[in-house]
């Protein structure tokens, strides 16, 4: 491995991790949905910074060609972020839903109150 | 001693119906005096929402599309609201003869929810091919589910006793087919007894349903689709309190 892709790893990770800390710190991320990224940037960090700690924990769950759980564990985070935003979307979907009911029985309601206001005022203008 | 029509509310969902939906709105106050009828606005482009209003409903009128199943919920509610003790779902599109709530509301005497099937006798509705085995298919097996014959599972002419108005204003599904397959399945499995009354259909105003293969079976799919769903959530236990309004 040179020098000069050891030092692309370590700051591709740094990249990342510096992104999600400053978004969560801006508020722009809630943590809830931040604990994936910050997980994977953290396996980048010791990787990029311990290149031979992928070569063995490849070797202990028994992966030949260490690249390969690197996909593995990438394709596995990005799954389970992907089913996450799904949940998220559909909890979304259904208050979105509910406050439009809300909002047409309000908005009926309100009609109702007017129509029965306007009657009350109309004989009392004489 | 109110009479059971009094406190029946006709909800009406209406998707840019605004050529036949006062039409019926009158029909319904002409045909069943005393009732109350909301219409449900759900998310009409057209004037739908105003020509409901001038024929003497009530409207709720939804900021945009939510299907079927949104639009009866808001039924639901307002009827909880309101006292109402029934709830009968017509179409706005003139299909359903109002005539016929009578008769559904009669049955409510002794069921939580009753549906008004275009093929058990009355009328001269008729499906061939793809659709009807999709419905065969779907009668059958929920028929088991509610120990009650039904022979026509998507109808959208149906009427709700208290118990039914109480556990839908919570529960009634909002998705595709939610509304009519998996509606049954939650009443049943919370306990409600569901019962079949023929009604005669009228021939729709405009259009007839469609009779592409193709289409049917994509229409199969998704309906059995929505029942192995329907059927792997878990039941929904019925609220004891039923007292509903005055």
């Amino acid at each position: 491995m040179s020098i000069a892709s050891y030092v692309l790893g370590v700051i591709a990770a740094l990249i990342t991790l510096g992104v999600v800390i400053e978004m969560l710190r801006r508020r722009q991320l809630r943590e809830r949905h931040a604990v994936w990224w910050l997980i994977a940037g953290t396996l980048a960090l010791i990787i990029g910074v311990f290149p031979p700690v992928l070569a063995w924990s490849a070797h202990l769950v028994g992966v030949e060609v260490p690249t390969n759980l690197v996909f593995f564990v990438s394709i596995a985070i990005l799954f389970l972020v992907s089913i996450q935003h799904s949940a998220e979307l559909t909890v979304l979907e259904t208050k979105t839903r509910v406050l439009a009911e809300e909002a047409a029985l309000q908005k009926l309601r309100m009609q109702e109150l007017e129509r029965r206001i306007r009657h009350m005022e109309a004989p009392s203008n004489d | 001693m109110t009479s059971p029509l009094a406190r029946t509310l006709v909800v009406l969902p209406a998707l840019n119906e605004e050529g036949s939906v006062g039409d019926v709105v009158r029909e319904v106050f002409a045909k069943l005096p005393g009732v109350q009828c909301l219409v449900v606005d759900d998310g009409s482009t057209d004037a739908t929402a105003s020509v409901a209003l001038q024929a003497g409903a009530a409207v709720a009128s939804l900021p945009f599309n939510l299907g079927v199943g949104g639009a009866m919920r808001v039924g639901f509610k307002y009827a909880i609201e309101h006292g109402f003790h029934n709830v009968v779902q017509v179409d706005s599109d003139g299909q359903h003869d109002p005539a016929g709530v009578a008769a559904l509301v009669e049955a409510l005497e002794r069921s939580d929810l009753v549906m008004g099937a275009r093929f058990a006798g009355e009328g001269d509705y008729t499906v061939k091919g793809p659709r009807r085995w999709a419905m065969v298919v779907l009668s059958t097996i929920l028929s088991r589910l509610a120990r009650t014959k039904l022979t026509d599972t998507t109808s959208g002419f149906r009427a709700s006793g208290p118990r039914a108005v109480a556990l839908f204003s919570d529960h009634y599904p909002a998705e595709y087919l939610g509304d009519t397959i998996e509606s049954l399945v939650i009443a049943a499995r919370s306990g409600l007894r569901i019962e079949q009354v023929p009604v005669a259909m009228r021939p729709r105003a405009a259009g007839q349903p469609s009779q592409n293969p193709f289409k049917a079976a994509a229409y199969l799919g998704r309906a059995c689709l929505a029942l192995v769903f329907a059927l792997m959530r878990p039941p929904i236990a019925l609220k004891e309190s039923l007292e509903v309004g005055p």
